[in-house]
């Protein structure tokens, strides 16, 4: 007979191996057990023993309601302080997290989706530097962080961090994060597109120290300023969040000073508990279903290709599982990958901005919901794959969340906000860098990222260009003030990019156009970085559709500013007037998508970008004529396509609106339907193919079978699983072996040799 | 008991059927998918996104590329009404969107008044006619 194991000698065996395994680690890297968690950290004794002591819930309020309001203190510093035009429309968050590193009580604006990524970091910091004798966490430390390997969105947003001790003993911890652009990396502005390895990207701040005794450490801050095109602003915006961070730590000792550390221990534990309470208490109020969605992906911002971010959100009783199998595979030389938080990052955001908003903006809100993702997918890439681009999977992560999210609600008695059609999703602007007016070297971005169009809701209009889905309390900061800094000026913006509408009964909100051009220096370049320039990366909602597509459109070979001094006449302020009528002669006009890679600009020359529109929500043929004709009077459609798209009848001269011919149209209209559209099996029979489109890359699964990957052609399938890397042929290659090719044809035909045929 | 279950469809917890709720019209049933009992459209997106810019000129226009993405309208068949559209990857199948547990459905609203209105949430109004500075 086998001896019993004995398990007090395997536990002991255990930790040894761990502690032997903890002391001899060549090198820490980004830790799985940290950053593919986002749950809140199990009751400490300590944290049991303050909660049960602690009962008063006015008191609990009482606290609470002061720490919220340090942090709004410290986030109205970061924004008026900051130097990064991120702070300046609050592409900021502070927050003070528990003793284990959690996002207790954040910022109620800025951008919420660092409330759900700061907490690795922290993480990090207490389980590998708290006993590191070289390292220690001692009051007046401060830790900086960016790379999102180790929990992040991209690595151009830098964290703050400081322990709060009381009496020797941490308490807690508060941090303030700002997306600050320039990192150093191979394009400048922070998020290039070009990144083909995580080494192309920039600084990647692991978390470390930087302060000690409330001093930024010089040394450290030199080697940080040396990394970047913008030293100052690196030295500025740490300067800017430490300071944020003391006078958080401040007002946390005024409240240990009344009323103890147990009761502040009890104060976050309790809210980080009643707040999971609360959600999984939502959560079942919901219907028990699964809801099926997609969008697409119609580039890798360095080409074209099909990419599909896919989802299934299933709920059931109290749990609310998100599972994005059937999503393309990483492509590990391209940067449009994330990393899992950052994805879990947007998926928490939909719930702060658009479900849950009454919430506190914690890392509760979220804590219970759960993720599947397939590994090294573009949803949950390796670590070799670069993501400074994260936001195009990110985005379309929370356009489908978003659009499941919608179908759920409508039936609950119990609304928290309107269900609302999704909301436009890219960042339709421009990313800039060079050398400025002033002979200083500047990498960064314009703002008005901030204007994507709402989506339409159950019973309004979307809101024009409002607000950016990461953000819905943002501001778009002056432009005026910007172009001091910068050598161009936006010549057309704010002004609304005609018949570019998402329909439905309600209208999702519109982008406007923006036409910049370079002036005062001879090294100054552009780039911008969204998909969506073939395929729309939204959808619309019940019977709503979705917006157009958005391209880059561009005017070369001119001097636009001699134009306006000479000829003012021919300047005009719209994309369609100017590409459509050619004004300028001699200049040449050309259309790109929206992938454009850092490009240098000439005086003068034109770049033409329109922000994008939200979805519509319901059928375009109930919208309310008269809604029609005032998006007439506001010049966002012209009156052929209110006729074509919502069939009213009006006087093209008066508007007034023709009541019986609009409803006898309508009705036409949807005899139409009956007549056009294919009981549903022969519309499958007749349109749906057992694989993806032959002559276009495509990535992902296919029809529903989510084991299977497509890998960029029909031949390359892969285990969904385990697809491996992928890498893409840069773009330039592809075109010259094309060139090559009808070369080699040209030459066969003509009957001419190479002039030199050695290989 | 019926459920409103998005703008133009409900489920009669009784028939446990699909219906459409701006003319009655039972579609299929609650367990399984609504869209089989609808009729669909493969509409060409230059008809609900109109170039903007001259497509004989430029290769990118504001008009979806059809290539690259198709637009499925689901209708009604009785009533004609447009209860869903789907963007999709040319040639995919149209989605099982909404596939509803009506045994969870059924006890859920046994505890819950029957609603002929959805309901919106609180109503957040802009106010104009005050400014504060």
């Amino acid at each position: 007979m086998n001896k019993p194991i004995d398990l007090e000698n395997v536990a002991k065996d255990q930790e040894l191996i761990k502690k032997f395994l903890h002391e001899t680690t060549l090198f820490l890297g980004p830790d799985p057990e940290i950053i593919r968690d986002h749950k809140i950290m199990p009751r400490t004794e300590y944290e049991e023993k303050c909660v049960n002591e602690y009962t008063d819930l006015n008191q609990i309020a009482s606290i609470r309601d002061r720490l919220q309001a340090a942090c709004e203190e410290g986030f109205e510093m970061v924004e008026q302080m900051g130097a990064a035009p991120g702070a300046k429309w609050g592409d900021i968050i502070t927050g003070i997290y528990s003793a284990s590193g959690d996002l207790t009580i954040g910022s109620a604006g800025g951008v919420l989706i660092f409330s759900v990524l700061v907490h690795h970091p922290i993480k990090f910091i207490i389980k590998n530097w708290i006993d590191e004798k070289t390292v220690g966490v001692k009051e007046g430390d401060g830790f900086i962080h960016n790379d999102s390997r180790y929990g992040n969105v991209h690595n151009t947003d830098q964290s703050m961090i400081l322990p709060v001790f009381h009496e020797g003993k941490l308490v807690c911890w508060v941090a303030s994060t700002v997306h600050e652009g320039e990192n150093g990396a191979i394009e400048p502005g922070g998020m290039p597109s070009m990144a083909e390895t995580p080494f192309d990207e920039g600084l990647k701040m692991s978390p470390f120290k930087v302060v000690e005794n409330y001093e930024i450490k010089r040394d450290l801050l030199t080697f940080l300023q040396n990394s970047v095109r913008e030293p100052k602003l690196q030295y500025e915006d740490m300067k800017v969040k430490l300071f944020a961070c003391m006078r958080l730590e401040k007002r946390i000792k005024e409240v240990l000073e009344i009323e103890g550390p147990d009761a502040l221990t009890a104060c976050l534990r309790y809210t980080n508990d009643s707040v999971m309470d609360e959600v999984r208490r939502r959560i079942s109020e919901w219907p028990d279903m699964t809801v099926r969605t997609h969008v697409i992906m119609d580039s890798t911002l360095r080409e074209n290709a099909l990419l599909k971010v896919n989802l299934a959100v299933t709920k059931k009783g109290d749990r609310l599982i998100f599972d994005f199998s059937g999503s393309s595979p990483e492509i590990t030389n391209r940067a449009i990958n994330t990393q899992l938080p950052g994805l879990k990052g947007m998926v928490a955001q939909s719930f702060m901005n658009h479900v849950w908003p009454d919430l506190p903006r914690g890392q509760a809100g979220f804590s219970p919901i759960e993720v599947i993702t397939p590994n090294s997918s573009i949803v949950d890439c390796s670590y070799a794959a670069p993501n400074s681009q994260s936001l195009m999977s990110i985005f379309t992560g929370f356009t489908v969340a978003q659009h499941a999210t919608a179908k759920f609600l409508y039936s609950i008695p119990e609304k928290y906000t309107r269900v609302l059609a999704p909301w436009y999703n890219m960042i339709n602007t421009f990313i800039w860098g060079g050398v400025n007016q002033h002979g200083e070297t500047l990498g960064n971005l314009c703002a008005d990222l901030n204007g994507m169009g709402g989506g339409a809701r159950m019973d309004r209009d979307g809101e024009h260009a409002l607000a950016p889905i990461f953000a819905t309390m943002a501001d778009i900061g002056e432009q005026e003030m910007n172009e001091e800094e910068v050598p161009f000026l936006q010549l057309v913006s704010k002004k609304m990019t005609i018949n570019t509408q998402a329909p439905g009964k309600f209208r999702g909100g519109m982008g406007y156009t923006m036409i910049v051009a370079t002036k005062d220096s001879d090294q100054w370049g552009f780039m911008t970085s969204c998909v969506g320039s073939k395929a729309p990366p939204i959808q619309g909602l019940f019977g709503g559709y979705a917006c157009g597509s958005f391209p880059l459109s561009k005017v070369t070979d001119v001097d636009v500013y001699d134009v306006l001094l000479n000829e003012p006449e021919k300047f005009k302020h719209s994309i369609p007037e100017i590409m459509n009528e050619q004004p300028f002669e001699g200049a040449d006009y050309s259309t790109h998508h929206m992938g454009l890679g850092f490009d240098l600009s000439k005086r003068g020359e034109l770049f033409m970008i329109s922000r994008g529109s939200g979805g519509g929500y319901g059928d375009p043929l109930e919208r309310d004529p008269h809604l029609v004709i005032q998006d007439i009077e506001e010049s966002l459609i012209t009156p052929d396509w209110a006729k074509k798209l919502y069939h009213v009848i009006f006087n093209e001269e008066t508007l007034k609106i023709d009541k019986e011919a609009t409803k006898a149209e309508r009705d036409t209209m949807r005899t139409q339907r009956k007549a056009q559209g294919l009981p549903y099996d022969e519309f499958v029979k007749k349109y749906v193919k057992p694989h993806p489109p032959e002559n276009i890359p495509f990535y992902g699964s296919w029809n529903g079978d989510n084991d299977v990957v497509y890998a960029g052609s029909l031949d390359d399938k892969r285990d969904a699983k385990n697809p491996g890397p992928i890498y893409m042929t840069h773009p330039k290659d592809v075109r010259i072996s094309e060139l090559e090719a009808e070369l080699t044809a040209v030459r066969d035909e003509a009957g001419i040799s190479p002039k030199d045929t050695r290989k | 008991m019926k459920v409103l279950m998005t703008e133009y469809l409900r489920i009669d917890l009784d028939s446990e059927k699909w219906e459409c709720r701006v003319c009655d019209h039972e579609i299929g049933s609650a367990r399984g998918n609504y869209k089989e009992g609808l009729l669909v459209y493969n509409r060409d997106p230059a008809d609900i996104h109109p170039s903007i810019i001259d497509p004989d000129k430029y290769r990118f226009t504001f008009c979806p590329d059809k290539e690259w993405v198709n637009i499925y309208e689901f209708y009604c068949p009785s009533c004609g009404t447009q209860m869903e559209v789907e963007y999709t990857f040319p040639g995919h199948e149209p989605l099982f969107d909404m596939q509803v547990d009506v045994d969870a459905l059924k006890e859920q609203w046994s505890h819950r008044e029957e609603l002929t209105e959805p309901t919106t949430g609180p109503n957040v109004l802009v106010d104009r006619g005050h400014h504060h500075h």
